[in-house]
This record gives C-alpha cells, sequence and structure tokens, in this order.
C-alpha cells in the first residue's frame, strides 16, 4: 500500500504581529485579529524563497527516510511562488539534495493545492509500479500587496513528504479530488501580486470544492466524520477550516491540532500538508486522518491516511532535532512591519 | 385616470453568483407578467433601471440588451439615476402611460454587482458623487458618516439608534423569503461590528447585492391593479458641500411634499413605507424629511419599535427588510420597494404584512441625497 514514509517541515523563524500590519494601516488591530482568527504569521527571511523552504523541509523529510537521496524517482513541488517562471524548482532541489538524476521532477502550479496535487500524482505513480519511491513538496513564500486583506494571512513554511510503499508511517487508504473553473483568486503572469474576488472566494469556491471533495470521499469510502482520529482543511485563515468542519460534521476536538494557521498564517501551498504534518507529530498508531486541501481556481484533494507502528521513531527523530511543527511555531523573533516589507523585498 | 400596477415581482436579492443579468430579468419580468395576466406581446415599453452594467459591465445598452432577453418587441431604453436608478424608470413609466403615448410598459431594475471585486464595486459607486468627494477619496459610507455625525451633533442621536435601524429592518427580512439576510441582529452585535466610517459600523451599510424586480404598469383598471397615486422626483447638489443643511435631504422633503399633495394624502395615512436605508442614518434621515416624524425625533422612535413588524406601531417601515436587510442591488431596489408595497396593499405579504395597509410609500434615493423618488400608491 503507498503512503508517507517520512516527512519534513520548515517555517522560517520571524514572525509578525496582526495588530502591527493592522495599525500601519490605521485598521484596528482587534477587529482585524478577531475577524481572522489569527494573531501573527510566519515571514521569510530576506534570503529565503520557495526554493530554500522547499530544501529546508526536503532535507528534513530525509533525516528519518531509510533510504539514500537516489531512491527519489520523483519529485514535485507545488508552490505559487516559485522564483522562476520557466527553470524548475524540482531540480535545484533534486540537485541540492543528492537525489541524483534518474528521477522524474516537475513543478506544480494549483495556487494552495500544488503541493497535495503532487501528493496525488505521485501515489498514482507509486501504485502504478512506475517508481518505488517520490518526493511531493509544498513550499511558498506566500505573496500578499500591501493594504491587501491577504496581507495579514500571507505566509512562509515549507513541507515535504517521501511517499513509497515500505516502511510507512501512514497509509494512504484512499484520495480524490474536485476541480472546477472557479476564478476567485489569481495572479497573471509578470504580475507580482495576486488578485482575489473578495467574499466570492468562500462560498463558491474554498466551501464549495473542499466539501466537494470531503463528500465524495466519505461516499467513496463509505465511512462519515466519527470515524476519524483527526481531521485536517486548509487554512486560508482561522474561520474557514472551522467552519468547514463543522459543516462536515467533524468537532473541533478532531480538527484543532491541524490549526497551524493560528500560529503562523496560511503559507498557501504548504498550508494544509503543514496541517497534517502537525497531527502526525502527536498521532499515535492506527489513527486515521481526513484531509482537505483547497487551490483557487479551483479544486480540492482529499485524502484519507491510517498512521501505522512506524510513526513514533519518526516523531521521535523529529522531536530530537527541534523539528516537530510546535517546536518550529515557538522557535520565533518577531519583526516589525517595515522589517517585514524589506524581508519580502517590498521596500 | 389612475395609472395601476397591475404585476409586481421580485427574483431574490443576495449573492447569486451563479445567476446572470439575463436569467434576473428574465425571472423577475417574466414573475410580473404572469402577476399581471399578460405577456410580452401586450408590452409596449421597457423602461430598465441600472445603475452599473456600463462601468461594472461593459454593457451600455440595456434597453436593447434586456428586450432581446425578454422577447419584448418595443421601445426599450435604461433609466440611470445611481441608486434611484429603479424609482426613476417607474416615475418615466408612470410618465409614459399618463401621456397617452402608451397603455401597458414594464419597469425592470436589475443590477449584478457580486461578480466585481468589492474595491471596482465601492469606485463604481462614487460615479454617483461630486467631482469634490470624488477627487478627496470619499466613499458613500464616508459621506453618510458625515451626515450621521451632524444628525447626532444636532439632536443627541445615539449610537444605539442608528443600529436600532438595522435591528429592525434584519428582523423584517427575517420574514421575508427573498431578503438576502435571515440572520436577526442585536444592538451589541451591530455596535461591536468592523468599523467603516465612525459612527457608521459594517451592521449599519446595506450590502454589496444582486437582483431584480419588475413592474407591468398600465392604464388598464382590473381588480388586481394598485393604483399608482403619485409619482414625484426632486433634484439637489451632487454633493453635500453645496447643500443647507446635513441633518435632512432636501431632495426627499421636496419629493415628499409633492407626492402628499397630488395623491391628496398625509403622511398619517401612510400605513405602510419602504424607504432608503442605504445605511442606517439614511432611514432615520427619510423619516423625518418625509414627515413621519418631527426632526430629532425618528431615531428614538424607530428604536421604541414604533416602525416594526409586531408591535402597535400604526406604520410599518421597511417591511421588505430595507436595503440594509433585504440587500441593495442597486438599480433593482427602487423597483423592489414598489412590489413590497404593492404586496403589503394586495394583502399578499405574508409573515411580514402590516395590519390593514390601504396607502403605502416608496422613497428612493440616488447618491447622499442628489435625487429621491417617492411613490404613493393605493389599493
Amino acid at each position: 500500500m503507498v503512503g508517507i514514509v517520512s516527512y519534513g517541515t520548515y517555517i522560517p523563524q520571524y514572525r509578525i504581529k496582526l495588530a502591527d500590519i493592522a495599525s500601519a494601516w490605521k485598521k484596528d488591530p482587534q477587529e482585524v485579529v478577531g475577524s481572522l482568527g489569527i494573531e501573527e504569521k510566519s515571514v521569510p527571511g530576506t534570503d529565503e524563497d520557495a526554493v530554500s523552504i522547499a530544501l529546508e523541509a526536503a532535507l528534513q523529510s530525509l533525516t528519518a527516510f531509510r533510504g539514500k537521496p537516489t531512491d527519489i524517482e520523483a519529485l514535485f513541488v507545488g508552490s505559487e511562488s516559485h522564483p522562476y517562471a520557466v527553470n524548475p524548482t524540482s531540480t535545484i532541489v533534486g540537485e541540492l539534495l543528492g537525489a541524483g538524476h534518474n528521477y522524474l521532477a516537475a513543478d506544480l502550479e494549483f495556487a494552495c493545492k500544488a503541493g497535495t496535487a503532487g501528493m496525488q500524482a505521485i501515489a498514482g505513480l507509486i501504485a502504478a509500479g512506475q517508481v518505488r519511491v517520490g518526493l511531493a513538496i509544498g513550499a511558498d513564500t506566500a505573496q500578499s500587496k500591501p493594504h491587501d486583506a491577504l496581507e495579514y494571512t500571507s505566509a512562509a513554511a515549507g513541507v515535504a513528504y517521501v511517499l513509497g510503499k515500505e516502511r510507512i508511517l501512514a497509509k494512504l487508504l484512499a484520495y480524490t479530488s474536485f476541480s472546477s473553473d472557479t476564478p476567485d483568486f489569481w495572479r497573471r503572469d509578470g504580475i507580482r501580486y495576486p488578485s482575489h474576488a473578495g467574499r466570492f472566494t468562500g462560498e463558491p469556491a474554498y466551501f464549495a470544492h473542499v466539501v466537494g471533495a470531503a463528500t465524495r470521499l466519505l461516499v467513496q469510502t463509505h465511512m462519515k466524520p466519527g470515524d476519524f482520529d483527526y481531521c485536517v482543511f486548509h487554512m486560508p485563515n482561522g474561520k474557514f477550516p472551522r467552519d468547514v468542519a463543522r459543516r462536515l460534521g467533524f468537532s473541533k476536538e478532531q480538527l484543532s491540532a491541524s490549526l497551524t494557521v493560528d500560529y503562523i498564517g496560511n503559507p498557501y501551498a504548504a498550508s494544509s500538508m503543514l496541517g497534517l504534518a502537525s497531527v502526525l507529530d502527536i498521532a499515535r498508531a492506527g489513527e486515521k486522518i481526513f484531509m482537505v486541501s483547497y487551490g483557487s481556481g479551483a479544486g480540492s484533494d482529499a485524502f484519507i491516511w491510517e498512521t501505522t507502528s512506524e510513526l513514533p521513531r519518526v516523531v521521535e527523530i523529529r522531536k530530537k532535532r527541534s523539528e516537530l511543527v510546535t517546536q518550529q511555531i515557538i522557535k520565533k523573533r518577531y519583526v516589525d512591519y517595515v522589517g517585514y516589507l524589506k524581508q519580502t523585498h517590498k521596500i | 385616470m389612475h395609472i395601476y400596477i397591475s404585476g409586481a415581482a421580485t427574483t431574490k436579492f443576495g449573492e447569486l453568483w451563479g445567476v446572470s443579468p439575463r436569467q434576473l430579468a428574465g425571472e423577475a419580468v417574466s414573475k410580473a407578467l404572469k402577476n399581471a395576466g399578460t405577456d410580452s406581446r401586450r408590452i409596449e415599453a421597457l423602461f430598465v433601471g441600472n445603475m452599473l452594467s456600463g462601468i461594472l459591465g461593459g454593457q451600455e445598452h440595456l434597453g436593447a440588451f434586456f428586450a432581446e432577453e425578454l422577447g419584448i418587441r418595443a421601445p426599450a431604453c435604461k433609466i440611470e439615476g445611481a441608486c434611484a436608478s429603479g424609482g426613476l424608470a417607474l416615475h418615466n413609466a408612470v410618465n409614459s402611460v399618463l401621456s397617452g403615448q402608451y397603455n401597458t410598459v414594464v419597469v425592470l431594475g436589475v443590477e449584478k454587482m457580486t461578480d466585481h471585486k468589492p474595491e471596482d464595486v465601492a469606485t463604481a459607486l462614487m460615479g454617483a458623487g461630486s467631482e469634490e468627494e470624488r477627487a478627496a477619496g470619499a466613499t458613500f459610507p464616508g459621506l453618510y458618516a458625515i451626515l450621521a455625525c451632524a444628525h447626532m451633533k444636532a439632536y443627541g442621536t445615539t449610537r444605539e439608534e442608528l443600529a436600532a435601524v438595522a435591528v429592525k429592518n434584519h428582523y423584517h427580512a427575517s420574514l421575508n423569503p427573498n431578503a438576502q439576510f435571515h440572520t436577526r441582529l442585536t444592538i451589541d452585535q451591530v455596535m461591536k461590528s468592523s468599523r467603516i466610517a465612525d459612527p457608521l459600523r459594517l451592521l449599519d451599510c446595506s450590502p454589496i447585492s444582486d437582483g431584480a424586480s419588475a413592474i407591468v404598469v398600465t392604464s388598464k383598471k382590473s381588480t388586481r391593479g394598485i393604483i399608482v397615486a403619485a409619482s414625484c422626483v426632486a433634484t439637489d447638489s451632487l454633493g453635500l458641500a453645496r447643500r443647507k443643511s446635513l441633518t435632512e435631504l432636501a431632495a426627499t422633503k421636496e419629493a415628499g411634499k409633492k407626492a402628499y399633495a397630488i395623491a391628496g394624502v398625509a403622511p398619517r395615512d401612510i400605513d405602510a413605507a419602504e424607504v432608503h436605508d442605504c445605511f442606517t442614518i439614511a432611514e432615520i434621515l427619510a423619516m423625518e424629511d418625509l414627515g413621519f416624524f418631527p426632526k430629532g425625533k425618528a431615531a428614538g422612535a424607530i428604536a421604541a419599535g414604533e416602525t416594526s413588524l409586531g408591535t402597535s406601531g400604526r406604520l410599518i417601515v421597511n417591511p421588505s427588510g430595507g436595503l440594509k436587510g433585504c440587500g441593495h442591488p442597486v438599480g433593482a431596489t427602487g423597483v423592489k420597494q414598489v412590489v413590497e408595497i404593492v404586496e403589503q396593499l394586495r394583502g399578499r405579504a405574508g409573515a411580514r404584512q402590516a395590519d390593514h395597509a390601504k396607502v403605502g410609500l416608496a422613497h428612493n434615493v440616488g447618491g447622499s441625497g442628489a435625487t429621491a423618488v417617492v411613490h404613493i400608491l393605493k389599493k
């Protein structure tokens, strides 16, 4: 059975408080924090981009991997902040990992679900027998225009999952996808910042697709929310994942471990993948996890995972190296708004 | 000679992302024609009330656009007067029948706003402002906030009294299946909602909406026909800077005064009124400018429930939920207000029916009061 062999996460250490962004624009900080449900977000260092963040996550994912980098036969990087329009992030990361040359590399773009699209594609290649081990990465230094509503949530992080069939820590029991042409959020080639359609990003976009994918997977597997120990949803803000979990019938307890958005904001392609990692960091063997990503444009990928007895070994390694999601969340340095603008190269 | 409304209908108002302007118009007009017991072949002219089709949708030939969609082969034109476009379209329709040019015409009010980015909609709406206001970066929440501040200073109107308007109108909207909002509010929720333009908060403001409403206007008397007893328009300066007073909308006063005289009624005769509550302060101004309450007394009366459904109030105001609760697709609003009054006078308003409604008033405002349209309807 295909599953997760190991995983790595990387959250830049810099944070900015949403209150500081709000104050810069003469907004009421309490109103902003209250409406989004987020206190602070991660900020990339001045020398960090989607490549370096993807690499950091990938390097971490290999520390618990019992194989060699050259075992990787497929390497997909999902991001909406690939530094190059033409020149793949995936080959830069593969080269720096020492993956050799005998692998399929591709950069994926599908807004915030580009990373999970890679997970599904690699899972399919493995199941088909085309490759034995693949590396799926979601990494972003999320763009947002100063003074845009996105500025309060767009964050930076990367997550890498080594997928394979042997010594897996979480079995991929089932997966599905749900897609449509729904232009809720976009960025034209050559344009620096994304545009979005305000409230249209909610009901007809996020909720329609997350619920669509979730419902399809539950029907396909004849399972119900109560069958799961945890659930994970894409986290564009603090409210949407809580709302969609409630609508689908999941409890706060099933959701709470995944809510990295409360601490670091929305790192776009890494968002739901980081939520899954946060759950894996605390899960025990034999627990089931329901996961749905969302990418604007629009689509959702849904997964059902079941952890195995291999998980504690990997988590222990992560813990010793201070790589658990919670450990990375609390390792932080605050920057002020001007520092944030400088580090994200806006000034 | 009497002018009658023989058919009236509205679509649901709200964020109708899956519905096109053509579909909205088709639904509203087909329902209105059915309500009137007629069909499109008998329609002699089409008046379309709309504000934003050109600036947002790139379509400036709405008369022909909707005539084609509706299968109406008759003269058709767009009437524009900002948020009073719907009321102005009805005014022109009434005059066209009064003149004897036509016997039966259709008024369509329609607006599709949610397909566009909020900042683009806000900019487009400022097309209704003066050059000075636009150059200064003002928005309509800002302009009505100026009016609210002036009213609060002059009459001691409180923040809670402003909130009471939204609470009442959301309550009424909760009884209206076609309303955008069915959520009832509390004073506290309004007071704690996001600040938009001090003292106005988010829940003091009408929403961005989609919707269409249609009316069949005719010279032919029928058992279901509602009489258009008066249709009056007044115009004031485009911007606030040239107004003599910021605690009243002079255009509303003038249009109302003319309408009462033509209809032969007084404010005390009105049983149900739809007034232009684009912001909570706007309903307070309207209640005073239309003569329902003395200056400075409307806010307290509204807060005391004197104009709410389910109370002993003689006059029910905004039973549809108003712009605040029912939604505000700007070109459709003025027509929807009249549709609601027709429903009230026919006794067909269901859970939001005002008791013994015989005379109704609809009040539609363009911009910050540059245009005001008042219609008085009788059974």
